[in-house]
């Protein structure tokens, strides 16, 4: 099963490679990793997507707890919450596939941010799904680079981590 | 407030922390401190020969002692030589707080002359590490590093100081208290699970008290003694656990697992409820996990939650400190109030039971003629050092003949890697444990092959006149490997036979020591008074049946049940 994994870190050098070193070093998986600042600047907020059977979920979510810079860990893909990844995307674009890239950057409500005689870049934004069915879309036409954030989730309501 | 230099903040610390000695080994980029603390004079420096030996001293004075271990070693490889002990005393959380020497700041990263990422390279094997980049960071970074090696689980923490950090100047304030908003270990139990426990045991027909290394830890053994007495439980522990239960008490089961009693794994098979406090549920003492105690309902104690859940299903688990816990249990017990004979009664069919699988395979070995059992040895050590000796082993069949047959009856008196199992620990180990007290005795039971993993050492003991016993049970073989072989690998001794050992009498003769041989049994006890009444540090090397093996013995991967008998 996956699991969105948000984690509040103390924002100090070597705080990331604990993390990391953790899940290499006892053969947990990561899927996609983010790390940014937060509102306070002493602190690093991390979202980490991982697969694995409950026990093991358990298991990875008491060892990062128990890392001493690690403050929080929440599994919010436990309850309701809303999840997007960002995804810029460098397609091939010349003569009549210029008009069919616009328009399915159109249908996904993607934006392009560049232009060349040859190529668009796209940005999209959404869930996984959403990135995923237009990647596919794109694909044939002709993908020369893309760049993707992995995912940043947030539990819904009122509830924060 | 006048400023301090980084390497006046370490003296200081030390001295706030209540260090009395430190163990170590200088190099330029530590040579500041260094310089510190010889000026100052409070602190005793113990010189060792090897960053190993400091590491592992520093580990046995604070199993030995309760408090803190500190060693020192300076940048590069006399950081790197300080790992394994390191790794050592992190997977039996022990609390230990290591400074290595680093490189200026301006040249991290340079590869500079004997520079390492010490930090990176002990991440993994240290509860914490830092790297203080600022001098201002210092006294915090003390603080928080002697807080994080006791509290909660312990373990061991690095500081690197950087050069210029040791000679940088600031103010020194030194916090009365911590609080890390990151790390709060829990240790107030929650009311209800023990509550819960209780109910679970109070009913139990079968019950088994499984005791690990948190209860020497935390200090429990006295509580444990009380609670196994009040409810009538029998109480089996593993390596680390020994000496937490006195191994010649009427409940005692002695050692579960691989190596453990016969009786004490057949208890856990078939127990209804066993009480884990203060264990991991390590392989070496479930086996095959899918067999292990099939029967039972667990309750498990520990103040770590991942060791909770990890390795098996918990039906009660509690977070928190054993020794709070099993007074909590203690409480409950004594307000309950149930009669002596009502748990007596209860227990009465379990515990003749479990009598019986002792008397049917106890620990035992076969005597022969002419030839020194490593067993008899460890008997006649026993018998003469009863409860005034700390053992410490080296790795192999030598711990685990020492672990079945010298009874522990004390916490703190078995001093052996067990997580790592370090060949080599023993005897600076037995240094670091003789400075913490310098008028008990303090054994160092060794195989022929670890005993040479930190042979240098014995300069450092004599140096120190430290008068630290050695027992070298010689099989003239890598014994436990060996052991291996001959049951699972058609007895291809593939490189575990030595042709070549040095003459230990005359190698303790070498250091200044004294030396005694035995190869005969009657020579057994001669060599052991004699050893033990020396002065000063003494050799006692016994040359064993060569071939002996350590039984019972569960082979890997098999259920705990299945042991191979004598
Ligand atoms: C050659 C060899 C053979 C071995 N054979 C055996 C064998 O036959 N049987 C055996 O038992 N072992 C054996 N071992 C040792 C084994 O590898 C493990 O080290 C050992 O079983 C672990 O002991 P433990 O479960 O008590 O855990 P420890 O490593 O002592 O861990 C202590 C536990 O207590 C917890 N704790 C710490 N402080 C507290 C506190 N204040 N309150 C509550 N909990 C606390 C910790 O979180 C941890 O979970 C062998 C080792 C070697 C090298
Ligand atoms: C540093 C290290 N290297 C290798 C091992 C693997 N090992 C475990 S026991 C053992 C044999 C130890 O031989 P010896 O000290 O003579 O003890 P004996 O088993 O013969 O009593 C070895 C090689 C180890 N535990 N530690
Ligand atoms: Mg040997």
């Amino acid at each position: 099963m996956k699991h969105t994994l948000s984690v509040l870190v103390e924002n100090t050098p070597g705080a990331l490679s604990r993390i990391t070193g953790l899940f290499s070093g006892r053969a947990f998986n990561i899927e996609s990793l983010n790390v940014a600042a937060t509102l306070d600047p002493t602190l690093s907020h991390l979202t980490l997507v991982t697969r694995g059977d409950e026990h093991i979920i358990e298991q990875i979510i008491k060892q990062l707890r128990r890392l001493i810079d690690v403050l929080k860990v929440v599994d919010v893909s436990e309850g309701e919450f809303v999840e997007r990844e960002m995804s810029l995307i460098k397609v091939r674009a010349e003569d009549e596939s210029r008009a069919e890239i616009l328009r399915i950057s159109d249908i996904f409500r993607c934006k392009i941010v560049d232009v060349s005689p040859k190529s668009y870049t796209l940005e999209v934004t959404g869930p996984e799904s959403k990135l995923k069915a237009v990647i596919e879309l794109l694909r044939p036409i002709g993908i020369k680079e893309i760049s993707r954030t992995g995912n940043i989730a947030m539990m819904r309501e009122k509830k924060t981590i | 407030m006048a400023k301090m230099t980084g390497k006046e903040m370490v003296l200081e610390a030390l001295k706030r922390e209540g260090v009395d000695v430190i163990f170590g080994f200088p190099g330029g980029a530590i040579i500041d401190v260094y310089d510190t603390l010889e000026k100052d004079g409070t602190i005793k420096h113990v010189l060792v020969r090897h960053e190993q030996g400091a590491a592992h001293a520093a580990d046995g004075y604070a199993r030995a002692s309760g408090k803190v271990g500190v060693c020192i070693a300076t940048s590069g490889p006399g950081a790197t030589n300080t790992v394994t002990g390191i790794a050592t005393a992190y997977l039996d959380s022990i609390p230990m707080v290591i400074f290595t020497g680093q490189v200026p700041t301006a040249l991290i990263g340079n590869d500079a002359f004997q520079e390492v990422d010490i930090v990176g390279i002990t991440r993994p094997c240290t509860k914490h590490n830092y790297l203080v980049k600022d001098v201002k960071d210092l006294p915090r970074v003390l603080k928080e590093a002697f807080y994080v090696a006791r509290s909660g689980r312990p373990g061991p923490v690095l500081i690197d100081l950087p050069k210029d950090v040791q000679n940088g100047k600031a103010e020194f304030v030194y916090p009365q208290e911590i609080k890390l908003r990151s790390y709060n270990p829990v240790i107030e139990p929650h009311g209800k699970q023990v509550e819960r426990a209780y109910r679970l045991i109070e009913k139990a027909k079968r019950p088994v008290i499984y005791a690990g290394g948190g209860i020497i830890i935390s200090n429990a053994d006295a509580e444990l003694r009380a609670l196994a007495q009040a409810m009538h439980i029998p109480v089996t522990m593993t390596l680390m656990g020994l000496g937490g239960f006195p191994g010649s008490h009427d409940l005692s089961l002695g050692m579960l697992g691989m190596h453990g009693t016969y009786c004490a794994n057949m208890a856990m098979a078939n127990s209804d409820v066993i009480i884990a406090v203060g264990a991991r549920f390590d392989d070496r003492v479930t086996g095959k996990i899918e067999a292990f105690a099939p029967l039972a309902k667990i309750i498990h104690v520990d103040i770590d939650p991942t060791s909770i859940q990890k390795n098996v299903k918990v039906d009660v688990p509690i977070v928190g400190d054993c020794k709070r816990i099993l007074k909590k249990l203690l409480d409950i017990v004594k307000d309950v109030g149930r009669p002596d004979e009502a748990w007596i009664d209860q227990h009465k069919a379990w515990l003749e039971q479990l009598d019986t699988w002792k008397k049917r395979h106890p620990l035992t070995y076969k005597m022969e003629p002419g030839v020194i059992k490593p067993q008899n040895v460890i008997e006649r050590l026993y018998e003469m050092t009863k409860g005034r000796a700390i053992i410490t082993t080296e790795v192999g069949q030598n711990q685990m003949w020492t672990a079945q047959f010298y009874k522990f009856d004390h916490t703190r008196t078995l001093l052996t890697s067990g997580g790592l199992g370090t060949m080599g620990y023993g005897l600076p180990a037995a240094i670091g444990a003789q400075m913490a007290f310098p008028d008990k005795l303090v054994v160092d039971v060794a195989g022929d092959g670890s005993i040479q993993m930190n042979i240098q050492e014995l300069a450092t003991a004599m140096e120190q006149c430290l008068p630290v016993k050695i027992v070298i049970l010689n099989n003239q073989f890598l014994g436990m490997v060996r052991q291996w072989q001959e049951l699972f690998y058609d007895r291809c001794y593939a490189s575990t036979e030595f042709t070549m050992t040095p003459d230990f009498v005359k190698l303790a003769e070498a250091y200044g020591a004294k030396g005694f041989r035995a190869t005969r049994p009657e020579e057994i006890d001669d060599v052991l008074s004699k050893g033990l009444e020396a002065k000063g540090l003494a050799i006692m090397e016994f040359a064993i049946a060569r071939e002996e093996g350590v039984f019972p013995m569960v082979p890997a991967g098999k259920a705990t049940t299945e042991m191979l008998l004598v």
